[in-house]
């Protein structure tokens, strides 16, 4: 009998096998969550888009708010960006990032297209962007009040995005800071 | 077919990064030993975006930093760990290809020996049971007299 | 019009395949003749209308049809002819219309060359492979219809195919994998027949083995043109990424290793039956599993077609009902005690259960390493990546283990031997390989200890061999009478080995001793790289049929002397715009060069430019070759023949066998 039994053991590994892949069918390979959750952004020293003054982390911090990347080269940011501009106008606070580009061209961009950012940093060699992580754009970080990462999305963030993915989150992190505000 | 907005993009990046076209830097290494380390790293390194490609492989803009970020590291004279750490830091475990001996990856490392023994302990008890300790078993007298009967009948036929 | 006739085709097809997966099985259970001689028809009629709907397909892409949806994404009207034939196969659908049609072949094949299998084992064999073709049939019919129609909105002209498609490597690739991976179907459909019927003995070992050899070599024949067209193709020198879909197929091959020798061990002594016939599920099913990996999206990979989840739960779910199916019949049905027969310790079987676990463990092991990243994820553990470093240092030591122990296989007896005997045996080839290691790898300095290692163990595997070879031949009482001893089945094993040999040689040699250069380049400029001069003469615009390049001409020195023009060229594609480089490769039995072009650097029609040496490298491929070759020469042995004589002396049995 026990030597039958141990001929079950092809079907019962097979079975794990088949759950496993199973459950691989909802996963995406490719999704990949930053490496840089719930640290703080890394230190840096660029300058602003606009006014050329120059930035670091403490600038960033003070607010939960979203660190877009996006470059006008950047197809998709293109797409997302009317529905950043209206996140904006609901009062989100939203940084940019500009990524590898060239001013003048990202100052146009912003005037045609309405800008939707605090402020900007100009990441023109993409170094804080290589120490962020970044790895396309459209990214977009959520970071919470002491500036530290939180959350990223990979891709346009949209109405459905929003919704299903960055407002709790977001919300969380303002209930946060608002239980601890006297 | 609702063509989704992520699914575009992702077809967009699939296409994008099929592209394998030959990645050629011309980068001046101050030393030799330098220029080797950049080549069998840069194999190690997995470009975070493409379909399962090294740095060393792959055209992605941001295979072209990651490289540039290799070589300017192996200039400041970093060290092999030192670097990976560094990639790691800021891309997660993805981008190794050779997954460290730590954690839930031990497992990894440890499958190959724990099949090979299993293997050994599977032949060893295969020939234990076969071997002359087994034996050959002589015929009891009823089985003799059933082969000599069925010897008798065959005989003439064929 | 052509399209519909072909979609009818295919669902005829469909229905004939579900009847022969129910009627001769049926009629193998209740004994009803008629029924069971259906099959061989059936089989036929499968053949037929598969054909017809693949030659429609056919004509809709070499007629540039652009209302057949796979059509307009993978072909254009500039496709040069050969490659509108073959882009049928670069897209999941076509290519699944092939997987159909190759099916069809090997079970039309199987119908026609049994002639010494009784009815009762072909109806079952047969049935089981017709079950496989439901599988893939309706998956092509009800998710991936190839015959697609875009109506309306029919494009002016196709996307084109892929330009790293436009290759011959293209053309051979696919078809030859394709009859590898669904070849070991027959092997699969032999086991369940064996296991449905109780009889797993020695003749059910022999009828299987030419069927599993020619799938072996075949499949053997489709990885190495894979490797090969890649080196020359992707442009960076490679051969072997250990990508989740080059996995995909080299773990069949693993398996299909190992049930090829377990074969040999059931049919000579009736061994290891429950090991051979896991094995056939086993190979089998990593074939399935393979085709659901490419085509899911679970893993990624630069060779995996679009990919949908949805069509990855149809292949799952099939999946499941096959091997789940198979392994719980081969649960109730495999002889639980194990043969009473016996052998040494010493003796040629104890070497083939080693050869057998030595390749379950790199099966599992490349299966392991494959799926980690999944099991990571689906764990929660976060993502990680199993690349080469990792299958290269596991994989390596695993081959070393084996190839000292294989040169001990062909002069081992069955049952009982001594190893004072093969020592005796071997010990003038051992130390003809103890010399080629310490002097061999002295002619390319500097001497390497990994080359050594893999040039004694290649020249300890040729040396052997050839003493087996000299002892056979010698033992016959004259010449003729020797060269008769070397049967079909000896010189395959032979041929094999010596592929084995050579292949060993190869990639060690060209992993340690190549050497690569990147540099910026100039028309004028000239490298020294291993002894030959890469001179770059001048850079030229050309105009192929669908693409424009910039070409870089080059001439390559030895010792003054010109041994070589390398044109490696920078083309961009008219269709998609797709840029592409195209190396240019001197090939040599004993090294390759290799140069392929990055991307212009400055003004001065300066390029970044990979200079490849690379030695030993066909060896490798030339290796697969002789094992394919090999593998192909072991179907031709008489034993094989010999069934039909007697089959048609003898009733086709129904009386003898359950």
């Amino acid at each position: 009998m026990g030597s039958r039994l141990k001929l079950f053991l092809p079907l019962f590994l097979f079975a794990v096998l088949a759950l496993l892949l199973f459950r691989g069918l909802s996963l995406d390979p490719m999704e990949m969550p930053s490496a840089l959750i719930d640290r703080p952004l890394p230190a840096f020293s660029l300058p602003e888009l606009a006014s050329g003054e120059l930035l670091d982390a403490a600038a960033v911090a003070g607010e939960v708010s979203l660190l877009n990347v996006w470059a006008t080269w950047c197809v998709s940011c293109r797409v997302e960006h009317p529905y950043l501009v209206s996140l904006a106008d609901s009062g989100v606070r939203i940084l940019g990032l500009n990524y590898k580009d060239e001013d003048a061209a990202a100052l146009r961009w912003l005037q045609d297209l309405g800008n939707p950012y605090q402020f900007n940093i100009a990441d023109r060699q993409g170094t804080l962007a290589l120490d962020l992580g970044v790895y396309g754009a459209p990214e977009t970080y959520l970071l919470d009040a002491e500036g530290v990462v939180r959350y990223r999305h990979v891709g346009v963030v949209d109405e459905r995005v929003w919704q299903t993915v960055l407002e709790p989150l977001y919300s969380e992190l303002r209930a946060a800071v608002a239980a601890e505000s006297p | 077919m609702r063509i989704s907005l992520g699914g575009v993009l992702a077809l967009l990046i699939t296409l994008w990064s099929l592209q394998a076209l030959a990645v050629i830097e011309t980068y001046e290494f101050s030393d030799p030993a330098l220029e080797e380390r950049y080549h069998s790293l840069s194999e190690e390194l997995r470009c975070p975006k493409c379909q399962n490609q090294n740095i060393a492989d792959s055209n992605a803009p941001i295979s072209r930093d990651l490289r540039r970020l290799l070589y300017e590291q192996l200039e400041s004279g970093a060290s092999d760990g030192e670097i990976l750490e560094h990639m790691v830091a800021r891309y997660g475990e993805f981008v190794r290809y050779r997954p460290r001996f730590a954690g839930a990856t031990v497992i990894l490392w440890l499958t190959p020996f724990i099949l090979l023994l299993a293997g050994a302990a599977i032949v060893a008890l295969t020939l234990r049971s076969k071997g002359s300790r087994g034996g050959e078993h002589p015929l009891s007298d009823a089985e003799r007299a059933r082969v000599d009967n069925l010897l008798a009948n065959r005989e003439g036929s064929d | 019009m052509i399209p519909e006739l072909g979609h009818f085709a295919l669902i005829i097809a469909l229905g004939l395949t579900i009847l022969l997966s129910i009627i001769p099985m049926w009629g193998a259970w209740r004994r009803n003749v008629t029924a069971m001689a259906l099959a061989p028809g059936l089989a036929l009629g499968i053949l037929c209308f598969v054909s017809i709907a693949y030659v429609c397909l056919t004509w809709a892409f070499v007629n540039d049809d652009f209302s057949v949806k796979v059509v307009a994404a993978n072909s254009n009207s500039l496709l040069p002819l050969m490659y509108k034939f073959s882009a049928l196969w670069g897209n999941h659908e076509g290519s699944l219309l092939l997987w159909a049609l190759i099916l069809a072949l090997w079970t039309a094949a199987v119908a026609t060359f049994s002639r010494g299998l009784p009815l009762l084992m072909l109806a079952r064999v047969l049935s089981v492979m017709g079950a496989v073709g439901v599988g893939f049939l309706s998956f092509s019919l009800l998710t991936s219809n190839p015959f697609a129609r875009l109506l309306p909105g029919t494009p002016a002209d196709g996307s084109d195919l892929n330009p790293l498609l436009q290759d011959p490597g293209l053309i051979i690739h696919p078809p030859l994998l394709y009859m590898g991976y669904v070849g070991f179907s027959v092997a699969f459909a032999f086991a369940i027949a064996a296991l449905l019927g109780g009889r797993l003995d020695a003749a059910w070992a022999r009828w299987s083995r030419p069927w599993t050899n020619i799938a072996w070599a075949f499949l053997t024949l489709g990885i190495m043109l894979g490797s090969w067209w890649a080196y020359y193709e992707l442009g960076w020198g490679g051969w072997w990424f250990w990508d989740p879909v080059e996995n995909a197929s080299f773990m069949p091959w693993l398996a299909g290793t190992a049930l090829v020798h377990s074969l040999a061990a059931t049919e000579k002594r009736g061994l290891f039956k429950s090991w051979t016939v896991l094995l056939a599920i086993f190979a089998f099913s990593l074939s399935l599993l393979g085709t659901f990996l490419v085509r899911s999206g679970v893993l990624t990979s630069v060779h995996a077609f679009a990919t949908d989840p949805a069509r990855g739960l149809y292949i799952l779910v099939f999946l499941a009902l096959v091997v789940g199916g198979s392994l719980t019949l081969y649960a109730l049905r495999a002889p639980a005690v194990s043969s009473r027969v016996h052998f040494e310790w010493v003796s040629r079987e104890s070497l083939l259960l080693f050869n057998n676990v030595v390749f379950l463990v790199a099966t599992l092991t490349v299966l392991f390493g494959t799926l980690f990243p999944l099991i990571m994820d689906a764990l929660g553990q976060g993502k990680v990546s199993v690349g080469p470093p990792y299958f290269n240092a596991v994989f390596v030591p695993l081959m070393a283990l084996l190839a000292p122990v294989m040169g001990f296989g062909p002069v081992s007896r069955w049952k009982r031997d001594k190893t004072a005997r093969w020592f005796a045996e071997l010990a003038l080839p051992a130390a003809a390989a103890l010399l080629c290691a310490i002097t061999l790898p002295l002619l390319n300095a500097p001497y390497n200890v990994w080359v050594a290692l893999a040039v004694m163990l290649a020249a300890w595997l040729v040396f052997g061999l050839a003493r087996d070879v000299w002892q056979r031949v010698r033992s016959g009482s004259h010449l003729a009478a020797g060269l008769r001893r070397l049967t079909p089945s000896y010189l395959g094993m032979l041929l094999a080995h010596l592929g084995f040999a050579a292949c060993i040689v190869g990639v060690v040699a060209t992993s340690q001793y190549a050497l690569e250069h990147d540099l910026k380049m100039q028309p004028g400029d000239a490298k020294v790289v291993a002894g030959y001069e890469f001179r770059f003469v001048e850079l030229v615009p050309v105009r192929g049929p669908n693409f424009v390049a910039d070409e870089a001409r080059f001439e390559v020195y030895r010792d003054g002397a010109l041994i070589s023009r390398l044109a490696p060229q920078k083309r961009r594609y008219l269709a998609s715009g797709q840029v592409m480089t195209e190396a240019a490769i001197d090939a040599g039995l004993f090294r390759d060069l290799f140069v392929a072009m990055g991307e212009p650097v400055g003004e001065q029609g300066a390029w970044a430019m990979r200079l490849h040496y690379k030695p030993m490298i066909r060896w490798m491929w030339l290796g697969a070759i002789l094992m394919a070759v090999g593998a192909f020469t072991t179907v031709l042995d008489r034993r094989y023949r010999r069934q039909r004589q007697t089959a048609t002396a003898e009733q086709p049995g129904l009386a003898h066998g359950v």
